[in-house]
């Protein structure tokens, strides 16, 4: 019943054509030291987001801060059209449960083997044991992993375990992903696979997503490439197209010095953008 | 090394006990409101409660026995090498069973609880649980602190009756007093105020143990050499308090019984 209001209240959010995101002049800091200073920029519904910067530049608080796991010290977040300040604890957890998360290092429960990690969500909100096992099968067979599923994460590859992630954050249908590096720390072929899917999903559920990435060719590829549901793979955009829902957004020192389309960020003028991009 | 000035060291202080504070008051509330994880409960049960049971009872069995050697050793030159079994009883009941067992307890579990808490924090994995829309504090901590209060009872109430029973054996073996005269004496001394303040005094440890191991679990930071920190911490800063509450508890009930 709740689950009918919820989502009644977010089809109606989506028909209203308001950002899925939304930051504004959001500043967070710790131990005196700013991390985010003032930032403000947001996500309409079924773009995908890349974000860029240099490592250290606060991308990962950003995306913590999209999903309630901090607070900032100043601004206003909204999410789904409603301010996180205003929400309680239990709001949050209602809201997230429109929100899949891909952490950096994958962040999977170790002491849960692969099903019992991506049917979490399914879980907790008590859904049918018959319908979870289906679903995971159906998450699992997306990152073409349902072989794994009695393994444990400390059994499977860094690729696999953030396969399994992708797979978890997926499994309830999130009207907004966050993927905070997906590729990091991952071989080029492994980084491609992992890339393919996120490609996947946005083309097959166009589900708004917001993506960190350090490496700029797996940036590119996502917003000159797109998925063919025939052959089950991904290919370039003909004509040498580019997605129109992927936008980039790049921060420097905590605050972002890029928020466009491809073609802008492609023919930008800044010195340290252009020194940055190649 | 860095130094840090009173003002920010107290304020650093204040800032853990009102954290602290939080934790436990979040805990609590927990329990008495929807949803309630029933098999994390019984899980934490199993794991705190029965795997603690063979250092419970060595712990215990042992304890008695050179309480009954030493004790037997002091009373021998009044003549009183009878009332061996008294000085067992009430000695295990009222301190030696609930300290030593919380001790013990706290040695295993605030320190299971706060490496476990504590990897997975540093491994983002209580990010993960909030992302997916559980609450880390209800999943969690209220478990193990329903489970370790819950255990720690009857832990305790093991360790007393094998406390009583090494006592026995040692009095039987080496001393060759009477088994009868060593029960029979330990009966009659207890009142009706003793094993009450025996009882009461593990209530506290397990609060102790769960909320502390968890706390300092729940704000690890800087990876496995913050997690091996913390650990230390949780066993340091658990079995500090467990002695400091024994001591309280043992006034107040002075206090309320006059023994």
């Amino acid at each position: 019943m709740t689950e009918t209001v919820v989502s009644a209240q977010m089809s109606e959010f989506l028909a209203s054509g308001r950002p899925m995101l939304e930051f504004e002049n959001v500043s967070i800091g710790f131990e005196g030291h700013a991390v985010l200073s003032d930032l403000s920029f947001s996500v309409a519904h079924g773009e995908t987001r890349i974000l860029l910067g240099p490592a250290g530049g606060g991308k990962s608080v950003l995306m913590k801060l999209a999903n309630g796991l901090i607070e900032p010290d100043s601004g206003e977040i909204r999410v789904f059209g409603r301010s996180l300040r205003e929400m309680k604890e239990r709001d949050m957890f209602e809201m997230r449960a429109h929100i899949g998360m891909v952490f950096q290092e994958s962040a999977l429960f170790d002491s849960l083997n692969v099903e019992d990690n991506v049917a979490y969500r399914l879980e907790e909100e008590h859904v049918d044991p018959q319908e979870i096992h289906a679903r995971v099968l159906e998450a699992l067979s997306f990152v073409e992993l349902d072989k794994v599923i009695d393994k444990y994460p400390s059994e499977l590859s860094g690729g696999m375990r953030r396969r399994v992630s992708i797979a978890r954050a997926i499994i309830g249908r999130p009207d907004l992903i966050l993927y905070d590096s997906p590729t990091g720390g991952l071989d080029p072929i492994t980084s491609m696979t992992i890339i393919e899917l996120v490609l996947k999903q946005r083309d097959v559920s166009h589900t708004t997503c917001l993506l960190i990435t350090h490496r700029l060719q797996d940036a590119f590829t996502l917003a000159t490439h797109r998925y063919n549901m025939q052959e089950h793979r991904m290919e370039r955009i003909p004509n040498n197209g580019i997605d129109s829902s992927t936008r980039f957004l790049v921060l420097n020192e905590g605050r972002i010095v890029f928020d466009g389309t491809t073609l802008e960020l492609t023919h930008t003028e800044d010195p340290w953008l252009k020194e940055y991009i190649e | 090394m860095r130094f840090v000035s009173p003002e920010a060291y107290a304020k650093t202080i204040v800032a853990s006990v009102q954290e602290y504070s939080l934790l436990c008051a979040k805990a609590i509330g927990d329990i008495f409101s929807r949803p309630r994880y029933m098999d994390d409960i019984y899980t934490q049960m199993d794991s705190i409660g029965v795997g603690s049971l063979p250092i419970v009872v060595l712990t215990g069995f042992f304890t008695g026995c050179v309480l009954a050697l030493q004790a037997a050793v002091s009373l021998k030159e009044f003549g009183a090498v009878n009332m061996t079994g008294e000085l067992v009883t009430l000695s295990m009941v009222k301190e030696l069973g609930p300290v030593l067992t919380g001790l013990m307890v706290s040695g295993r579990n605030a320190s299971g609880m706060a490496s476990e808490l504590g990897s997975m924090k540093v491994s983002e994995q209580i990010d993960a649980m909030r992302a997916l829309g559980t609450d880390p504090v209800r999943k969690l901590v209220t478990p193990r602190l329903v489970a370790t209060v819950f255990m720690l009872f009857f832990l305790t109430i093991i360790s007393d009756a094998c406390g009583i029973a090494g006592g026995a054996f040692v009095s039987v073996t080496m001393l060759k007093l009477n088994a009868g005269t060593f029960f029979h004496t330990g009966y009659m001394s207890l009142v009706h105020g003793d094993v009450v303040e025996g009882l009461v005094k593990p209530l506290f440890s397990g609060f102790i143990i769960a909320t502390i191991g968890c706390y300092y679990g729940l704000r690890t930071t800087g990876g496995t050499r913050g997690v091996g920190r913390s650990t230390t911490q949780a066993v340091v800063a658990s079995s500090v308090i467990i002695i400091l509450v024994d001591f309280l508890v043992t006034q107040l009930m002075i206090g309320i019984f006059g023994r």
